[in-house]
């Protein structure tokens, strides 16, 4: 360490000697730094696998580890012992997730690209229409009434799927992708005789296939963690997405022990609440986990975009 | 004569305005109508009158969010919370994508920037799952490290002094990946002409850092801080509600405007003093945008909002 300060205060020095040693020190302190960040942001994850791997006695004793102590399945056996509101969360999930990102898609696609045709003389005032949303809003309490009171969307598939439907963020992220693509293209599909539908379902959509992608994983995301609609507009069992059935088991594990007596279980042991905690948590983020090494570079791209035209 | 030009528009835009017409439906509904659901906060609320057929009552919601003091806890604590972020996240993503740039091969990179990307893909109740199962008082697994080193174990979850550390620790934690993304892509279109003069001229690394890299993230950095400031008065209601949530014990460092918001409606019903603070907020919040994009607008024109 004190080799490197001291190149550090010869740092003016132009020898090429010097700066090579420079170059050296600088690197182990950028490898090194740059792998504590990166196993400060594992770990947590480890924990939590790791957790919901021991023993329940084991944590209770010893506390949460980043080894299983005691290897144990037990919290998953239990958890998929009666797996019925498991498995209804994950299909309301997906079914959610599915259909959010589907629609949501093909209308960000719709409004950014009428959004991005330069011969279309409204298209500044409709963009600040969409734009002034995101500067003033009426607050939490007009919206959450309008959904209940007037639009009767408590307790329904719509209250989980609608409100994230539309993102200016995506719709500005998709039109500046649009912009990109030669106006030529549309001229000469016009002069065809394509309608506007027409090019955009049969010719703009296949072209802008990358911006999709990203645009589609962002929703899917926001879509798969959503708990914040189930929050308000949820209180039927049969509803509960999985991050908000999650959310309802960290804070009640008294009403899971009930669910699982529901649904036929007969407990004569202490359930494994804190390794059951954590194996829901693995089974509530498992699919983003397997599928990020895939996606990620999407999500990349989409902000790479997003940051040239904020 | 210029009626006539209206509707040959209409009609040539025809298709287009209705390729708009679920976005302009959606926003009408679900924010131009309750922007004038405003009136609530005026009100006193009744569910058979509703929005609005409630009788007035002039400023008493605001009144009561004022006077209870609870206006100057939730503010205070929304942007002090929120410049910390800005400050703390905005140094450590370009610190780590400085270095991303400099150090390492393609996999070194790839598999730093997945790791430091993973939490920002992660819901808000997970994160809270992870941060009981570090910091609660009993087997969370920084007691466990202190009981192993002899020490007293800290009960967190009843002390509200270590909160806005840890909350700045979190935020940091989620967002490291996707500011370090963003950062190094500003880093990347650095003109590499610049790096090869600072080359020739015989500048050693943290020179060529702090005389190249560093002044030439400067519009990136004014930018995103700048709009980062202009929703200084919007708290991260996922984040705060998930690491906190009813545990009033730590309310008095960790309420912001928007957990306040939620709980007067959905807890205590108090839907007329709810709606006065976010009002509150929103005009507050729409006056820093303005001003903060006139700000921008000063310094690049190209960058600004509008």
């Amino acid at each position: 360490m004190s080799a490197t300060e001291l190149n550090v205060d010869k740092s003016f020095a132009k020898a090429t000697g010097v700066r090579k040693m420079d170059r050296k020190a600088f690197s182990v302190i950028g490898y090194v730094s740059l792998t504590i960040l990166a196993l400060l942001c594992l770990l947590p994850f480890i924990l939590v696998v790791s957790s919901s791997l021991t023993n329940e006695d084991k944590i209770i004793i010893d506390g949460y580890q980043f080894i299983p102590a005691d290897f144990s399945t037990e919290a998953y056996r239990l958890l998929f012992k009666y797996p019925e509101q498991i498995v209804r969360a994950y299909i309301v999930t997906i079914c959610v997730t599915a259909a959010g990102t589907f629609f949501g898609l093909f209308l960000t696609s719709m409004t950014a690209y009428a959004l991005s045709r330069k011969d279309f003389k409204w298209r500044n005032r409709f963009s600040f229409f969409f734009f002034f949303t995101t500067l003033f809003s009426g607050g939490l309490v007009p919206w959450y009434l309008l959904i209940v009171n007037y639009l009767n969307m408590k307790d329904t598939f719509l209250a989980l799927v609608v409100p994230l439907l539309f993102n200016v963020f995506y719709i500005i992220v998709m039109k500046s992708f649009l912009s990109g693509i030669p106006e030529a293209i549309v001229e000469s599909a016009k002069i065809d005789g394509a309608g506007d539908f027409r090019i955009y379902a049969k010719l703009i959509l296949p072209l802008s296939k990358p911006a999709l992608a990203t645009i589609g994983l962002f929703l899917a995301l926001a879509y798969w963690n959503d708990w914040y609609n189930a929050l308000l507009f949820v209180s039927n069992e049969n509803l509960m997405p999985l991050q908000y059935y999650l959310y309802k088991m960290l804070g009640n594990m008294e009403g899971m022990r009930k669910a699982m007596m529901g649904a036929g279980a007969v407990i004569t042991t202490a359930i494994p609440t804190e390794s059951l905690k954590m194996a829901m948590t693995v089974v509530a983020t498992g699919p983003i986990l397997l599928a990020y090494p895939f996606v990620q570079r999407f999500f990349v791209q989409g902000l790479t975009i997003g940051a040239v035209k904020g | 004569m210029k009626r006539q030009t209206f509707w040959n528009d209409l009609k040539n835009y025809k298709v287009l305005l209705l390729m708009l017409t679920p976005a302009v439906i959606f926003y009408l509904l679900f924010a131009y109508l309750p922007m004038a659901g405003i009136v609530i906060a005026f009100k006193r609320y009744d569910y058979a009158g509703g929005i609005f057929g409630s009788p007035w009552n002039g400023f008493d919601n605001f009144r009561f969010f004022f006077e209870s003091g609870d206006a100057f806890r939730v503010t205070r604590n929304t942007a002090l919370y929120n410049i910390a972020f800005i400050a703390v996240n905005n140094a450590l993503q370009i610190f780590a994508a400085i270095l991303l740039f400099e150090v390492g091969g393609k996999w070194f990179r790839k598999i730093i920037q997945s790791a430091m990307f993973l939490p920002y893909f992660i819901s808000w109740v997970v994160v809270g799952a992870i941060a009981y199962n570090l910091l609660n008082y009993d087997i969370g697994t920084v007691n466990v490290l202190l009981r192993g080193l002899g020490l007293e174990p800290i009960d967190i979850y009843n002390t509200p002094a270590y909160w806005p550390y840890l909350l700045v620790l979190v935020s940091a934690w989620k967002g490291l990946g996707y500011g370090t993304v963003m950062y190094l892509a500003a880093i990347t279109s650095i003109d590499t002409e610049m790096y090869e003069a600072a080359e020739i001229d015989g500048a050693n690394i943290f020179q060529r850092i702090m005389k190249v890299t560093i002044p030439n993230l400067y519009p990136t950095v004014i930018i995103l801080v700048l709009l980062a400031v202009g929703n200084i008065f919007r708290g991260d209601f996922g984040m705060f509600y998930n690491m906190i949530g009813n545990n009033g014990i730590l309310f008095s460092t960790t309420d912001v405007i928007d957990t306040f918001v939620f709980r007067s409606l959905i807890t205590s019903n108090d839907i007329g003093m709810s709606a006065a603070a976010g009002v509150f907020q929103s005009v507050l919040g729409f006056v820093t945008i303005m001003l903060v994009n006139y700000a921008v607008r000063r310094y690049d024109k190209d960058r600004a909002l509008f």
